[in-house]
């Protein structure tokens, strides 16, 4: 059993690895890192606000523990979009390309093929969550100096803490965007259609909603994914947001999983 | 253990209302090549699909090397399938295609290239398979079947796409891997070359099996006839009027009158034709051939 998994695992990495997919995703994920993490520097005196949906944070909300991983956490968000399409992507492909029917045969265990692809993509997204962790903490430390932000805190014991809790945090809420995805990918069995319906429900749907009635974030399944990376936000807590996504998943996981064990291969 | 490498009883497959498999028997040998004919949508893929547990039966069961179908982790390791034509990912190369599959079946990467050569692609395995041509797809799909040195080979359509060359090589290696003992169980629409390999025939019709077993068997059941051509094409109708009045079934068929009888009544025939003023220029006794016997049976038009 294991075995298999750890087979099916690597056979999944080797076509996460393929340079196209793998330098296309980081090299996304570089660009939103610094995109954000600049933003959030540069624009610091700006009345539009440097965060999130307008919001102001300040050279001391910067110079605290956390400042470090400030914009880090803001990525989240975005980084899961990347997660949501990769994870989509390479789910439904195998319906697409009719690949899937070579994975059974080659490994008839369904369940087992579904948890070696999970695990692959977890680790693709630690690579994912790491890199822009670095990018987004060099970058914010590269222009802390010229917006007058003391980075006295950042590195010491409690920042290192506050780096460690957000590299958790964001990670999570990558992962959860992901499985959506995988559960996208295998509920419609099209590449585009997973990724253009999740996009379109994330980076949409849920802000309309979102504007038109504010008390629909709190449960609204991708601001609850945003909410873990940031630790929690103003509206919705950390808890909350870490529970309700835990349910959101686990349902999403159920139903991909019954429909990828009992569904005919026939295409 | 079992000398049927498969052994399907009353199989059937039911989507929604139609019936794409109907109570479907047969048996094949270990160590076979037996061929799996039908018309389009007669059910060939449905039941190759149902044989590697891709899709579930609504009824019936079959076994795999002595495993009920019900279980495919306990035979597949042993089977090698190519279905429906060659599945690969475009943005990886053949090699490293195979080497997806040799991973996640457990086999030795080293098989990927011993491979790659067995089937004509050693040059070609690190270009992307996006860039490969019909044929080379073809030929990665056959090597992709056979990287678990297969036990049972099941071939959809393996010819699909191959210039007559590439067609005489996979019937060969068919042949080769038969001589060692493997199961072929292929699929094709090119009746003559199933014809030139296969000891074995499964013929399906509309979801039913219309002849399963020995092609020799099948042969056996056949009427032999002549090909009749006359110097004047009009003659041809009066060569099947002929014919029919002395008791033999006799038509039309590309220019030719096909009349159904033993080799020995050519002689009387002509005979009758000169006593008419016909001058037959072509008399062929013929047993049937793959194709004539598939048209009979499936009810198909030529």
């Amino acid at each position: 059993m294991i075995r298999s998994i750890a087979r099916i695992f690597f056979a999944e990495w080797r076509k996460l690895r393929r340079p196209t997919l793998l330098l296309g995703t980081l090299g996304a994920v570089a660009f939103f890192s610094i995109l954000v993490s600049s933003v959030l520097f540069l624009m610091i005196d700006s009345p539009q606000g440097n965060g999130d949906r307008g919001v102001r944070i300040t050279r001391e909300m910067l110079s605290l523990s956390s400042g470090a991983t400030q914009s880090f956490s803001s990525i989240g968000g975005l980084l899961g979009i990347v997660a949501l399409c990769v994870f989509a992507a390479q789910t439904a492909q195998e319906y697409s390309l009719g690949t899937l029917r070579n994975l059974l045969v080659r490994q008839p265990g369904r369940i087992r093929i579904l948890v070696g692809k999970l695990a692959s993509m977890k680790v693709f997204a630690i690579v994912m969550t790491l890199v822009s962790a670095v990018i987004s903490i060099a970058v914010s430390y590269a222009l802390a100096g010229g917006k007058n932000v003391d980075t006295a805190l950042w590195f010491n014991g409690d920042g290192r803490l506050e780096i460690a809790k957000t590299l958790l945090n964001v990670y999570i809420s990558i992962l959860g965007f992901g499985i959506v995805g995988m559960v996208l990918g295998i509920v419609l069995r099209s590449p585009i259609s997973s990724i253009s319906l999740g996009v379109l429900w994330l980076l949409i749907i849920e802000n309309i909603v979102g504007a038109l009635k504010s008390s629909t974030l709190n449960w609204l399944p991708g601001n609850q994914l945003s909410t873990i990376a940031t630790g929690g936000s103003q509206s919705v807590s950390y808890s909350h947001a870490l529970s309700l996504s835990a349910i959101y998943v686990s349902v999403a996981l159920v139903i991909a999983t019954v429909l990828f064990t009992k569904r005919d291969v026939s295409n | 253990m079992s000398n049927l490498a498969i052994s399907v009883k009353d199989l059937s497959k039911k989507y929604g209302s139609s019936l794409a498999v109907s109570h479907t028997n047969f048996e094949v040998p270990l160590g076979t090549i037996c061929g799996f004919v039908g018309p389009n949508g007669a059910g060939k893929t449905t039941t190759i699909r149902m044989l590697l547990g891709l899709i579930s039966p609504t009824g019936g069961d079959a076994q795999i090397l002595g495993e009920p179908i019900t279980s495919p982790d306990k035979y597949l390791a042993s089977v090698g399938a190519m279905i429906e034509g060659p599945a690969f990912y475009p943005a990886l190369s053949g090699a490293e295609n195979l080497r997806v599959l040799a991973t996640l079946g457990g086999f030795a990467q080293e098989r990927v290239d011993q491979l790659l050569e067995q089937v004509g692609l050693a040059d070609r395995g690190g270009s992307k398979y996006k860039t490969y041509s019909l044929g080379m797809k073809q030929r990665l799909g056959i090597a992709a079947a056979l990287l678990p040195n297969p036990k049972l080979l099941i071939l959809d359509e393996p010819t699909n796409g191959l210039d007559p060359e590439g067609i005489q090589e996979i019937r060969q290696l068919l042949r080769s891997l038969a001589d060692k003992g493997t199961t072929v169980f292929v699929s094709s629409h090119l009746l003559s070359e199933l014809e030139l390999i296969s000891e074995y025939l499964v013929m399906l019709r509309k979801g039913e099996v219309v002849f399963a077993g020995p092609i020799q068997d099948l042969f056996d059941q056949q009427q032999p006839f002549m090909i009749v051509k006359t110097q004047n094409e009009q003659d041809l109708a009066k060569i099947v009027v002929i014919a029919q009045s002395a008791g033999h079934k006799a038509h039309l068929r590309d220019g030719s009158a096909h009349i159904e009888g033993p080799a020995e009544w050519a002689g009387t025939l002509n005979k009758l034709a000169f006593d008419s003023g016909i001058l037959i220029t072509q008399l062929s006794p013929q047993m049937p051939n793959l194709e004539e016997t598939f048209f009979e049976l499936t009810g198909n038009q030529k």
